[in-house]
C-alpha cells in the first residue's frame, strides 16, 4: 500500500562541498509519504548535512531535492511549512522556561490560541515536563533537555518530521516511551518520519526502510530484509559494519565545542 | 506582527531576568561619571567650559546605550552557537521578520538601560533644561540604539564565535565612543579629530541629545536628526541583508 503513495522527500544527484571536502557526494534517495525512513551512517558520514539542506538550512552545490512538492531553494516557506526537526545539537533557548519555549514555537509556527495551548499541555505531560514547566531550561538535565525538544518538534503537527539523533543520551524508558508515541502519530496521522540514530535496535524496530550513507555516498538502502540478504548477515548492526568496515571515524572538536566549553567555565563563574 | 512581537519580548524577558547583567552595566557609566565628572570638572570650569557634569552626562548616557545596544546585537553570535538561531531559521517566518523581532528587542533593551543612567546623572548632580523635551530625548535614545544593535546584529552574522569579539571591542566601538565627543566639545579640536567625529554616528546621537537635554549643539539637532536616521536606515538595511545570507 505504501508503494502507491507519493514521495515526499526527493532527492536527486545531491552534492554539498565544505571547501575541498565533500561531505555529501553525489546522493540519490526518496522516502514516500508516511513512511518512517532511518538515514543510517558512522560519525561524520553526512548525515546531519543532507537534513540541513532537506530543512533548507544549508544551500547544496547541486542537485535537485523535493520536499512535500517544493524546492527548498525557491520556495522555502513552502517547505519549511511541510516539516518540524528535532536537531542533533541542542536549539532551546536556556534563559526561557520549558513552557515559554514551546510557546514561542506555537507562535513561529502560527498555531491559534486554543490549540497552542492544549497541544502544550498535551506534549509536555507526554514528555513528563508539565509540572516542570516554570523552570527555566538551563536547569534541565540533559534527558529532560532532549524531551523537551521533543515535545517541541511534535507541536506543529507537521507533515515530516526529522530526528537527528533524537535519542541520543536519554535512557531506555525513555527511548521507548517516544518511539512508541512517533509510531503512533505516524500510523494515526500519516506522518512521515525522517530519522538518524547511531542505535541499530532502534531503525531494526520502527523503521520501514533504511539508507546507509558512508564518506557522503549512499552505500545501501532498502527494507530491514534487503539489507541483511545483500550482505548476508542476521542483523541490521552487523549489516552496518560490514558495509561500512570497523574503523573507527574521528569527528574535529568544531568550534561549537570549544564555545560550549567556555559557556560552561562562564557560568558556573557567575 | 505577532512574529516580531514575540521575538522582541524574547529579548526584553532575557535582560530583565539578567539582574546581574543590569547591575554590572551600570558600574561603568557611574565610574565614567563620578571619575572624568569631578576629575577634570574644575579644568573645565577654568577653561570657560562651564559645568562638566551637565556636559558629560548626555555622552556618559549615549555611552552605555552603545555598549549595550552593540551587546544585544552580537547576542546572535550565542544564538547561533547554542542552536537556539536554528529553532527560528527552520520555522516558516521570513527573516526580515526574525531579525526585526530581534533587533528592536535589543534596541529597546539599550534605550531602558539609557534610562537608567539617566536616572543615575540626576543622582550625581545633572539637570535638565527643559523636561518637557524629555520624550525628545528619548526619541535619540532609541535611535542610536537601533543603530547599534543592528550593526551588532550585522557583525554577527558574519562571526562565527566570540573570539573576534575583543576586536570589535577595541578597533569599533571604543574608537566609536571615545571619538565622538562624547568626552569633549568638537570645537577648537585638531582637524583630524574634528573629521574623524564628523563621519562617526555617535556624534550625531550625542549632539543631538545634548541640544534637547541641556541646549548645547554642534551640528544643530536638524543635521543630528537626519544624519543619524539616514545611517540608523542604511545600517538596518545591511544588517538584513547580512542576516538574509547566514547558513546554519
Amino acid at each position: 500500500m505504501i508503494s502507491e503513495n507519493k514521495n515526499i522527500i526527493q532527492v536527486k544527484n545531491l552534492v554539498k562541498k565544505f571547501k575541498d571536502f565533500t561531505a555529501v557526494d553525489n546522493i540519490t534517495f526518496e522516502v514516500k509519504e508516511g513512511e518512517i525512513f532511518a538515514f543510517l551512517g558512522p560519525n561524520g558520514a553526512g548525515k546531519s548535512t543532507t537534513i540541513k539542506m532537506l530543512t533548507t538550512l544549508l544551500k547544496p552545490e547541486s542537485g535537485e531535492i523535493m520536499i512535500n512538492g517544493h524546492d527548498p531553494l525557491k520556495q522555502k516557506h513552502a517547505v519549511r511549512e511541510s516539516f518540524g526537526i528535532v536537531f542533533q545539537d541542542p536549539s532551546l533557548d536556556s534563559d526561557l522556561t520549558a513552557l515559554e519555549n514551546m510557546q514561542l514555537h506555537a507562535v513561529l509556527y502560527k498555531m491559534p490560541r486554543d490549540l497552542r495551548t492544549k497541544k502544550i499541555e498535551e506534549l509536555l505531560k507526554f514528555v513528563d515536563l508539565w509540572d516542570r514547566k516554570d523552570e527555566f531550561v538551563k536547569n534541565y538535565s540533559g534527558g529532560m533537555k532532549r524531551r523537551l525538544e521533543i515535545a517541541r518538534g511534535l507541536l506543529h503537527k507537521p507533515k515530516i518530521l526529522f530526528l537527528d539523533e533524537p535519542t541520543l543520551g536519554l535512557d531506555p524508558q525513555t527511548r521507548n516511551h517516544m518511539w512508541n508515541y512517533i509510531k503512533e502519530i505516524n500510523e494515526k496521522e500519516g506522518m512521515t518520519i525522517f530519522f538518524t540514530t547511531h542505535y541499530m535496535e532502534e531503525a531494526e524496530k520502527i523503521a520501514g526502510r533504511i539508507a546507509i550513507i558512508d564518506h557522503g555516498k549512499i552505500v545501501a538502502s532498502g527494507t530491514l530484509e534487503e539489507l541483511k540478504l545483500k550482505t548476508k548477515t542476521s542483523t541490521l548492526e552487523e549489516a552496518f559494519l560490514s558495509l561500512t568496515g570497523s574503523t573507527i571515524r574521528e569527528e574535529e572538536a568544531s568550534s561549537v565545542d570549544h564555545m560550549r566549553t567556555m559557556s560552561k567555565m562562564w557560568r558556573k563563574r557567575r | 506582527m505577532q512574529i516580531i512581537y514575540i521575538l522582541w519580548l524574547r529579548q526584553i524577558k532575557k535582560y530583565f531576568r539578567s539582574k546581574s547583567r543590569i547591575i554590572g552595566s551600570l558600574g561603568q557609566p557611574v565610574l565614567f561619571l563620578v571619575a572624568f565628572g569631578f576629575g577634570f570638572g574644575a579644568i573645565y570650569k577654568k577653561a570657560e567650559g562651564g559645568n562638566y557634569i551637565q556636559f558629560l552626562a548626555p555622552g556618559i548616557i549615549m555611552m552605555s546605550v552603545l555598549f549595550t545596544a552593540i551587546f544585544s546585537g552580537i547576542e546572535l553570535i550565542w544564538d547561533k552557537q547554542f542552536g537556539f538561531l536554528k529553532e527560528t531559521m527552520a520555522a516558516p517566518v521570513y527573516r526580515l521578520q526574525i531579525m526585526l523581532g530581534r533587533t528592536l528587542g535589543g534596541a529597546t533593551v539599550a534605550t531602558i538601560q539609557g534610562v537608567i543612567v539617566l536616572l543615575l546623572t540626576l543622582l550625581v548632580g545633572f539637570k535638565i533644561d527643559n523636561l518637557f523635551l524629555l520624550p525628545l530625548g528619548i526619541l535619540f535614545i532609541f535611535i542610536v540604539a537601533l543603530l547599534f544593535t543592528s550593526l551588532g546584529t550585522a557583525i554577527a552574522a558574519v562571526l562565527e564565535d566570540m573570539q573576534g569579539f575583543q576586536m570589535i571591542m577595541n578597533f569599533l566601538v571604543m574608537p566609536i565612543f571615545f571619538l565622538s565627543g562624547a568626552l569633549f566639545p568638537l570645537h577648537g579640536i585638531p582637524l583630524f579629530l574634528e573629521v574623524i567625529a564628523k563621519f562617526d554616528p555617535l556624534s550625531y546621537g550625542i549632539d543631538g541629545f545634548r541640544q534637547v537635554l541641556v541646549s548645547q549643539a554642534h551640528f544643530g539637532i536638524g543635521i543630528d536628526l537626519t544624519v543619524l536616521s539616514l545611517v540608523t536606515i542604511l545600517i538596518l538595511f545591511a544588517g538584513s541583508y547580512l542576516f538574509e545570507r547566514i547558513q546554519a
